[in-house]
């Protein structure tokens, strides 16, 4: 099979290998340029590829991708193409599969390629970004009502072991929607590291609901490569930045799983021998992830945009491990995933106190969603961290001490989640009813405890005032 | 005669240079056959370690390297203000006219226009003896900012000619200095170098509060102009909507907001804000007063780390023309793991978690850079200071926290738990502090009002005093509290609820102009007062807190100013009817 990358034949070539060390070569040779793409052939004849991460007069320090099992010092050959790593680009790429590193897996023949961008990409002049501000419905209430996303947006889902992160991630591919515009999205799937069941499990999903001539897939599995993950989300987002600053599209890019990603990292920086950061993770962990995450954003002027929904998997749930942590630095928000709720039967166990999206003030509103939106999920959020302390207290003193006050935010909290957080997986919700359910709930409350609602909008939505039920 | 070499080493954005002997250390090198920038932060024997300002890919061993024989300097002039620069003082539009909305590689425009003309109104007269920071005229850079063409810092002598009125570009003469037999040629514009302080005659301690339109900073935690502030936080306790907050509503004359190793969406989303808002109290766009620096956290890393020092630098130019100057830094801790990267590279030996052991020196002389001061001219100018730290983890035992509180004054430290609660500004109150209130007392009492610093206090015991009972119900709970105990908690709950918390993004709320603050807080203890009066007389608290007046205090944050102002004596009075009435009732139960 071919590859997705442009070669340079003429480039120069070496079977001076000195070292072997982890996912890293070391070759002697002259005239090397930094981050250059090289070609590894193995001794029976394989074709690998690499990148240059350094290079002295002599030494060129090589990352293998495809790792370095089955090399060895005599008889593996080196070309250096003098290219950085390239994916050849078109809107042939759609409906199309393939591998961690850009190789046709999906039995199709090579698409044909209008041009070829550098995997790297270049960062967007600050200057020349528009700020997301168009609100995209997923049909899911806690995350439209509380934690909206944005076009442009990048918004992880931190989730664990076990938890119903790809039926999530299923949902909103299927869902998702930008209110009043029949413009669909483009679907760019970076799979780093998932099973092989996982993998085939969303590409018949993405057939079923019939998105898959709109989605394209990079799928680097478990069994494959770990360092060829460092190549995975870049191919993506290549993708991606073509169909959305080139075609003029609107694209939907799902990273997962991040954190195998992030240890594909801390095992290269391991084999160089660097000092580690917290973890073991290397100190310019925050640096590359930026590097992916910032590749998210609309332009000034411009009609498309990308917007990603990373997943990561907390390690133990802890969400100070330095992949989250450094992860919820970069990106505009997160939603994190309650492994209690999800014991209670919550679908999707998506905690809102923690949870956040920090374009929510630019997405949401009056010409956007609704003029109560924004006061309303305050509400909630506050009688829902109201009615979570409550509960947690009266679980260790017990509910007798309870006043009526204190009741009513328990209840509160429990019908919220019953209610509001809990839905079907193919319950597509619109906005108003998202924020009707919210409504409810908040009637039993009297109104002088919903001090963050103006009072005019409790005229107008409040379902005591008999108007606009939802 | 320029020092040449050629590189021996890239990784990275870090390039080893060899045969290089004469090279300085903190020089700018053109680096590669395509010249792109960077900066001299080693030397040994002929070897020079040099971070670039730009992506490497693609250099290689043997390619030249040549010095510039100058520092990293930035440009000082008119066209400033409502620009929008790199951290090595790229203008960003100007970029995207060179090279699309991506940024290109080898670009390497003026971060002043050099066509564009700007009118001076020259004040000085000829044959007068001039020095560093004399003031030969002044331009108007926009409707609110006055820039004043100072002599530059290392310049003296006898004025020998001054430009008539007129329109000049940055480049051309407008002034002649002559010393001994040397004539200096002043310009609109001149140059200085980044990492070397600008002078001036001396520091002067802070008095003056910086309003901010914060209610709890205002009022609790109030940081001096000319002092630092620094903002610890968790990702998502709101360190980024503060800081903006600040450059939208602080009273400065001139803002500076550095976005080092952040998000590009922010950047947008506040270069969008800043354009639209006015100025508080004029009708003056926020956009006439702010410069702002940015390298996002895509760019590359060694800008990052020369950002601050960008930023820093022309927040003194406007301090020595007489200028109130606030310098928003974030995030320091960017900037950190960019000093930590460079360490790591030069193989120095690591501190503690891999930050360079001289961090902590770094920062002091960042943050040494603030103050209120005297300058050359002997006018009083300020840098204010306020840098957002990220602790990985939000562990504040870190390196960069710990040494960050080491060298600032006020310390806003931001909480997990209240964002959760979108409590926001989520700013702890109990344990953040502001060094600078007791030097500030003076001025609150002249320019606000005779008792702040007691109302103030009582405010701070309340909620002092709710967690303590907070506690004591976590033990005991909450039947063993007495009503009035019960009355504190509500008092407390209604100054977190309706005095400290602020939305950043409310018309009105947004900025709470002191007097405002002031007469809030007022009426919530005026309340508190006549409540716990009224408990004491046996009035159940369910009927004191479903008194109409309490919805109406718990709404006055989002009345506008003017109508606030009106409504206070009547709510002043609805407190002693309303609350007197209960007492009526009960007295008059008590009777029958």
């Amino acid at each position: 099979m071919k590859s997705q990358y442009k070669r340079v034949y003429s480039g120069l070539s070496f079977s001076t290998v000195k070292e072997i060390k982890g996912p890293l070569l070391f070759v002697e040779a002259k005239g090397v340029s930094f981050g250059e793409l090289v070609e590894v052939t193995t001794p029976t004849g394989e074709e690998r590829l690499g990148q240059v991460i350094e290079v002295t007069e002599d030494i060129a320090s090589i990352q293998v991708f495809e790792g370095t099992s089955d090399l060895e010092v005599e008889k593996t050959r080196i070309r250096f193409t003098g290219e950085p790593v390239k994916l050849r680009v078109s809107m042939d790429l759609l409906g199309r599969v393939f591998d961690g590193r850009g190789r046709v897996i999906d039995g199709g023949p090579e698409p044909i390629h209008v041009d070829e961008w550098n995997v790297h990409g270049a960062p967007i002049n600050p200057y020349s970004r528009a700020h997301p501000s168009e609100f995209i419905q997923t049909g899911i209430s806690v995350i439209d009502g509380m934690n909206p996303l944005v076009r442009g947006q990048k918004l992880p889902i931190f989730s664990g072991s076990g938890l119903p992160h790809m039926l999530l991630v299923s949902q909103i591919v299927r869902q998702a929607k930008v209110r009043g515009k029949g413009e669909e999205f483009v679907v760019v799937f970076g799979a780093m590291g998932i099973t092989a069941d996982e993998a085939r499990w969303f590409r018949e999903d993405f057939e079923e609901m019939g998105v898959m001539d709109r989605t394209v897939m990079f799928v680097n599995l478990a069994e494959d490569p770990a360092i060829e993950r460092l190549l995975t989300p870049r191919l993506a987002l290549t993708a991606a930045e073509y169909f959305s600053f080139e075609q003029h599209m609107h694209v939907l890019v799902i990273l997962s799983d991040m954190t195998y990603y992030a240890e594909a990292l801390r095992e290269v920086s391991a084999a160089r021998e660097e000092v580690p950061g917290r973890r073991g993770y290397p100190g310019y962990m925050y640096t590359d992830l930026a590097s992916i995450y910032e590749r998210a954003g609309r332009i000034r002027g411009g009609r498309g945009s990308v917007t990603q929904i990373p997943v990561l998997t907390m390690p133990e749930d802890d969400i100070t491990h330095p992949i989250p942590d450094l992860t919820g630095y970069i990106t505009e928000g997160q939603l994190i995933m309650d492994r209690d709720l999800h014991r209670r039967g919550v679908y999707p166990p998506i905690n809102p106190l923690p949870s956040l999206s920090r374009l929510m003030d630019a997405g949401i509103g009056s010409g956007k969603t609704r003029k109560d939106h924004k006061q309303l999920s305050d509400q909630l959020y506050y009688c829902y961290a109201e009615g979570v302390a409550i509960r947690e207290a009266a679980m260790i003193s017990g509910e007798a001490g309870l006043t009526e006050r204190d009741k009513l935010y328990y209840n509160f909290a429990d019908e919220f989640e019953r209610r509001f957080i809990n839905q079907g997986v193919y319950d597509d919700r619109d906005i108003e009813e998202t924020l009707s359910i919210g409504w409810e709930l908040l009637a039993p409350f009297p109104e002088v405890e919903l001090a963050r609602i103006d009072p005019s909008l409790i005229k107008e939505f409040h379902p005591r005032h008999g108007l606009r039920r939802g | 005669m320029p020092v040449r070499g050629i590189i021996s080493k890239v990784v990275g954005p870090f390039v080893t240079a060899k045969n290089v002997i004469g090279l300085h250390m903190y020089e700018l090198v053109r680096v590669g056959s395509e010249g792109i920038i960077g900066e001299v932060i080693g030397l040994s024997g002929d070897n020079a370690f040099i971070q670039v300002y730009e992506e490497t890919v693609g250099l290689r061993p043997g390619e030249p390297i040549e010095g510039t024989g100058k520092p990293l300097s930035v440009e000082l002039g008119p066209g400033l203000v409502g620009r929008m620069f790199d951290g090595i003082q790229r203008p960003l539009h100007v970029l995207q006219g060179m090279a699309g909305f991506f940024i290109r590689r080898g670009l390497t425009p003026n971060a002043l226009d050099r066509g564009e003309k700007w009118f001076l109104h020259p004040t000085a007269e000829p044959g007068s003896k001039v020095s560093g920071g004399d003031v030969l005229g002044y331009v108007d850079e926009s409707p609110v900012v006055k820039h004043k063409i100072l002599v530059p810092p290392d310049v003296k002598g006898v004025l020998e000619y001054v430009a008539l009125e007129g329109e000049y570009t940055v480049e051309d003469d407008i002034a002649e200095v002559r010393w001994g037999g040397e004539r200096i040629c002043v310009k609109l514009m001149h140059s200085w170098p980044v990492r070397k302080p600008r002078p001036y005659r001396y520091k002067i301690p802070p008095d003056t509060p910086l309003i901010t339109g914060q209610r709890i900073i205002d009022t609790f935690f109030p940081v001096a102009k000319g002092g630092t502030a620094a903002v610890p936080g968790g990702f998502g306790t709101g360190k980024t909507v503060l800081q903006h907050t600040l450059a939208k509503y602080a009273d400065a004359d001139v803002a500076i907001f550095v976005g080092c190793g952040e998000r590009g969406n922010e950047m947008a989303g506040l270069i969008d804000e800043i354009s639209e808002l006015k100025i508080p109290g004029t009708d003056q766009s926020l956009l006439d007063r702010t410069i702002l620096i940015v390298n996002t956290s895509n760019m590359p890393i060694a800008a990052r780390e020369a950002s601050v020092y960008t930023g820093i630098t022309i927040a003194e130019y406007y301090r020595d023309m007489g200028y109130s100057v606030i310098l928003m830094a974030d995030s320091t801790s960017r900037w950190a793991e960019a000093l930590r990267e460079i360490c790591g590279r030069l193989e120095e030996m690591p501190g503690e978690e891999g930050y360079p052991a001289y961090l902590t020196t770094r920062l002091a002389e960042f943050y040494a850079r603030a103050g209120r001061v005297v300058t050359l001219n002997g006018e009083e100018g300020s840098v204010t200071v306020i840098g957002a730290v990220s602790p990985p983890g939000a562990d504040f035992s870190e390196p960069v926290t710990q040494s960050t509180l080491r060298l600032v004054k006020v310390f806003w430290a931001l909480d997990f738990a209240l964002a959760h609660k979108r409590h926001f500004p989520a700013i702890n109150w109990l344990t953040s502090y502001s060094m600078y209130f007791d030097s500030m007392k003076n001025w609150y009492e002249k320019h606000v009002t005779s008792d702040w610093v007691k109302v103030r206090e009582e405010a701070m015991n309340l909620l002092r005093e709710e967690e303590e009972l907070r506690e004591l119900v976590a033990l005991l709970g909450p039947e063993v509290l007495t009503e009035a105990q019960r009355l504190t908690l509500e008092m407390a709950r209604m100054i977190r609820e309706y005095f400290l918390r602020q939305s950043a993004f409310h018309p009105i709320d947004a900025y709470s102009p002191p007097d405002k603050t002031y007469h809030m807080l007022k009426l919530i203890l005026k309340l508190r007062e006549k409540m716990s009066d009224a408990v004491e007389r046996k009035v159940p608290l369910v009927e004191l807190l479903s008194l109409p007046i309490v919805e109406e205090i718990a709404r006055m944050k989002i009345l506008p100013y003017d109508e606030f102002k009106k409504s206070v004596e009547k709510m002043n009075s609805e407190i002693n009817e309303q609350i007197g009435r209960l007492i009526e009732k009960v007295i008059r139960g008590e009777e029958a």
